[in-house]
């Protein structure tokens, strides 16, 4: 049975709804927090955010990360910038228009209020940010600079060189370690989630494996935040780091979360190309890049020549020719899936062919290179490392990789599961980017969650219920079977003692997600990969060989536990893509597309978020929750 | 990219250690086929996969983000911190770096403030007691002024930036003969004495992180420079001066006036 998901979203007109909600909703004294425990799970943006935010109003919080030190999270990879409507360069931007933006460049596909949020907190989180000391790129003047993202026509995008990411994790940890310093909150690192207990129907713990000494330890709340990143890992090969995963995720779907549209998966269309299959990660190259480089292959179909050698009326300047008003700054999505007609086509470059070049030669004629390295540094010194080329003086190469996952645990406007008590932060959650994320909007969404809407949506929780949720004892009734469980599973992996590693199924796996659940998708594909997904998880479970001790440090057993649960979500993922009969965003269908291969959105059928509920050995049930959209008319996207 | 792949043989001699109180060995591993374009790291990945094919216990080293950002990698290379590549973390050293035939040795940071774990892995939690002593500006989420109102000129702004850039990794303190962490702690001592909203804690954050610094096992510097040369992100020495200096002028004034004398 279909159940109708009701999302919560606040009555009232789009630019008074979070003020009202906010006003709405109950409060809790501040001499009673302390009562109240409160897990996260995740210390990237998101969760470093919450959890120190939710320390500073008193309840007594746990933050676990897997990482050795909550500052390592991969948040601080992230490069380019963080979007806000600030309108400090004058031109023309405002909450509306970020609104605007996000929600097309989402193909359609987010919710409206969610949106508008967003948009509307995103000037805060500048501030914050700021007075927390992150060292944002600034002008002459000393006020803030900014630059250009993809899918905008305003420069709203702040930055601290290519390292945003890494500075705004920095600020987030040192407000959550102020925190741990004032003992409102626990930090525990090197700690990873390995399922959720569920107490009368609610979020009431977590069962943790300690990473250095193997212990199995539980942990009780009142209420439980998860904030775990993205599953992006599920392809093997992305940009994610090594250690994300989906697995507590997956096992929060596995006690009842509904998990919404995990078929909408992000490929960030600058990546540095795949050069062997030892290769371990594949790294990103800051959209930002394209302000100043320009995107080309030549008009020959395997030219073999050098880029030097090829005369500009030879080059294809592909996304310039294409979309004349957003040229190289189209949405991720668009720019992606053009790279990988152009290699289709015969047109890639490099020693594979599987290429495109990103060429700053125009750039740096215009404004020398010194301001070219003052403004991306690092990304080429980056390139440089890794590639063996100088982009100085050859174009990068450049081709798709997995980047972001749109889709992630269902929530309401509260943030809230289908778990009451489990409130889902950041990428981990599916709410904000529909179809398609815009560059500069990862972190927005991230801090926007952490600072600013999941703390409220706490307090209004425990505010409302607090009532119904009985003390428990984390050593106790359910915790103690819950426990003994988790420890089995990990006997399990162990016993098999086959004659494959972790790794090389991962790389199976990541293989046959990346060709049948990638860029481009068909019916016939995609049928295919499910039962092939299920054959490689029954040689897994047959076959894989983790060695080293189960109750001390052990990174491969580690990777065998996520890469499990990755196979289950490839075959969730398979079974989304192939029920969403349209294409939209990071979605492409083969079988819808319009004459010029743009993706063709069917709003009439699938103007929904689809919701996947976990029945066991059953199949899983597809929940719709409509989505409306009053205020950005549903029309095609056009960046031409 | 070159049209050939170059390959070539590697020796490695490589940490193994099984917990905090093994007293550890040396083993050493022919890596065949090693691509030009292969990370350190994925290297280590090709010998793990061989040493669990043959039964053994994978090796176990920290790492996570391979784009030298995160500063979870570590091991010390041939006796250098992130091995011997200026301004280049582990995971971002690549074996065209290294020529056919080379001997490698591959060790854990190696500091009394950082224990071992397992093999190359070890404990750098110190760092986080050190920043958790000072290491920030006390502001509450949602009491910040608009962002513009706090001009930095950009010069500032740039050089609180390049000490705001330490990932933390701590090859600074694996570098150094003393084993200090002032390189760390200097970083953050700067990126928040430089700028305008550091000001209001500036004496008491100094004095907290260097006391802390000094209670966790970390030795003194003697100002050798090593922990300069093995920074993956090139935070200057003279950070740890505007460490020293701000410590003392904070000291100072911390005493009571009788202790001075003559003020």
């Amino acid at each position: 049975m279909s159940v109708v998901l009701d999302a919560k979203i606040p009555e009232g007109p789009i630019e008074k709804k979070w003020d009202s909600h906010k006003f709405h909703m109950k409060l809790v004294n501040p001499a009673n927090r302390r009562k109240h425990n409160i897990i996260v799970v995740g210390t990237g943006l998101a969760g470093a955010a919450a959890a120190a935010s939710m320390g500073e109003m008193g309840y007594k919080v746990k933050a676990f990360c897997i990482q050795d030190s909550p500052r390592r999270a991969h948040s601080i990879a992230a490069q380019g910038g963080i979007n806000a409507a600030k309108n400090y360069q004058n031109d023309g931007d405002s909450v509306y228009r970020l609104f605007y933006d996000t929600v097309k460049g989402g193909d359609f596909r987010a919710r409206e209020a969610n949106v508008y949020r967003l948009a509307q907190l995103s000037t805060e989180i500048i501030d914050q940010c700021v007075a927390q000391g992150v060292p944002f790129a600034r002008e002459y003047g000393g006020l803030l600079d900014n630059r250009s993202f993809g899918g905008a026509q305003v420069s709203r995008t702040f930055y601290a060189r290519g390292q945003t990411g890494q500075q705004l994790l920095l600020g987030a940890y040192s407000a959550l370690m102020r925190q741990a310093d004032k003992k409102t909150v626990e930090v525990l690192p090197r700690r990873e989630m390995l399922d959720l207990v569920i107490v009368d129907g609610r979020a009431r713990g977590i069962i943790v494996r300690n990473l250095i000494t193997g212990e199995i330890e539980t942990h009780a709340a009142d209420a439980v935040v998860l904030a775990t990143g993205g599953y992006g890992n599920v392809f093997y090969l992305s940009t994610n780091a090594m250690n994300s995963n989906a697995t507590a995720a997956w096992r929060c779907y596995k006690r009842g979360a509904y998990f919404a549209n995990p078929c909408f998966t992000q490929i960030h269309p600058t990546c540095i190309p795949v050069s062997g299959d030892y290769q371990s990660k594949l790294t990103l190259m800051s959209e930002s890049l394209r302000n100043d480089g320009r995107v080309w292959v030549p008009k020959e179909k395997g030219d073999k020549r050098a880029p030097s050698q090829i005369p500009e009326n030879e080059r294809d300047y592909y996304l310039e020719r294409i979309y004349p008003s957003f040229g190289n700054l189209v949405p991720r999505d668009v720019a992606s899936r053009q790279a990988k007609f152009r290699v289709d086509e015969g047109r890639g470059v490099g020693t594979t062919g599987i290429a495109v070049y990103l060429d700053f030669k125009d750039a740096i004629q215009r404004l020398g290179k010194e301001a070219i390295s003052e403004k991306y540094g690092n990304l080429f010194q980056m390139y440089a490392k890794i590639a063996g080329e100088d982009p100085y003086q050859v174009p990068m190469r450049i081709y798709p990789a997995v980047h972001y996952t749109m889709g992630g645990l269902w929530v309401d406007y509260n943030l809230q599961s289908t778990i009451p008590g489990l409130f889902v932060a950041g990428e981990a959650n599916f709410s904000d980017h529909g179809a398609n994320r815009l560059g500069a909007s990862a972190l927005m969404q991230g801090l926007a969650d952490g600072y600013f809407i999941v703390p409220y949506s706490i307090g209004n929780y425990i505010g409302s219920e607090g009532s119904q949720i009985k003390p428990i004892d984390s050593n106790d009734g359910i915790f103690v079977s819950e426990k003994k469980n988790v420890s089995e599973g990990l006997d399990k992996l162990m016993k098999i003692n086959g004659k494959r590693t972790v790794d090389d199924f991962h790389k199976e796996l990541g293989q046959q997600v990346w060709e049948n659940v990638g860029m481009s998708r068909s019916a016939s594909g995609l049928k295919k990969v499910i039962g092939d997904i299920k054959s490689i998880k029954a040689e897994f479970w047959k076959d894989v060989k983790i060695t080293g001790p189960k109750d001390y440090t052990n990174q491969e057993l580690e990777k065998a536990g996520r890469v499990a649960d990755f196979f289950e979500l490839a075959e969730l993922m398979a079974k989304d893509a192939l029920t969403r009969e349209e294409s939209c965003g990071g979605h492409f269908r083969e079988e819808h597309q319009t004459p010029e291969n743009e993706a063709k959105r069917d709003d009439s059928n699938f103007c929904h978020v689809a919701a996947w509920e976990y029945k066991g050995a059953e199949e899983p049930i597809r929940h719709k929750e409509e989505l409306k959209f009053d205020h950005v008319k549903l029309t095609s996207r056009s960046y031409k | 990219m070159s049209e050939i792949h170059k390959t070539m043989t590697i020796h490695l001699k490589i940490w193994r250690q099984k917990s905090p109180n093994d007293q550890g060995h040396f083993i050493e591993h022919t890596a065949k086929n090693v691509s030009e374009h292969m990370s350190f790291l994925e290297l280590m990945d090709v010998v793990n996969q061989e040493l669990i094919l043959k039964g053994d216990d994978a090796i176990e080293f920290d790492h996570d983000c391979r784009e030298g950002i995160c500063g979870t990698c570590s091991m010390v290379i041939n006796g250098n911190p992130h091995g011997p590549e200026k301004a280049t973390t582990t995971c971002q050293l690549h074996m065209r770096k290294f020529k056919d035939g080379d001997h490698i040795t591959v060790e854990p940071f190696r500091a009394k403030a950082f224990p071992v774990v397992k093999d190359l892995k070890v404990d750098r939690t110190a760092f986080d007691k050190i920043i958790t002593s000072g290491g920030y500006v006390s502001v509450n989420t949602g009491s910040a002024q608009d962002a513009n109102n706090i001009p930095i000129g950009k010069h500032t702004a740039d050089l609180a930036f390049e000490v705001a850039a330490c990932i933390g990794c701590g090859a600074c303190v694996a570098a150094c003969v003393n084993g200090s962490a002032a390189l760390f702690t200097s970083a953050k001592v700067s990126h928040m004495a430089l700028l305008p909203q550091g000001q209001a804690e500036r004496e008491q954050r100094v004095l907290n992180m260097v006391r802390t610094m000094e209670s966790l096992g970390f030795g003194n510097c003697s100002n050798t420079g090593a922990c300069e040369l093995s920074c993956p992100k090139e935070i200057p020495l003279e950070s740890i001066a505007r460490m020293n200096r701000e410590f003392y002028c904070a000291e100072v004034k911390e005493r009571p006036e009788k202790e001075i004398g003559g003020f």
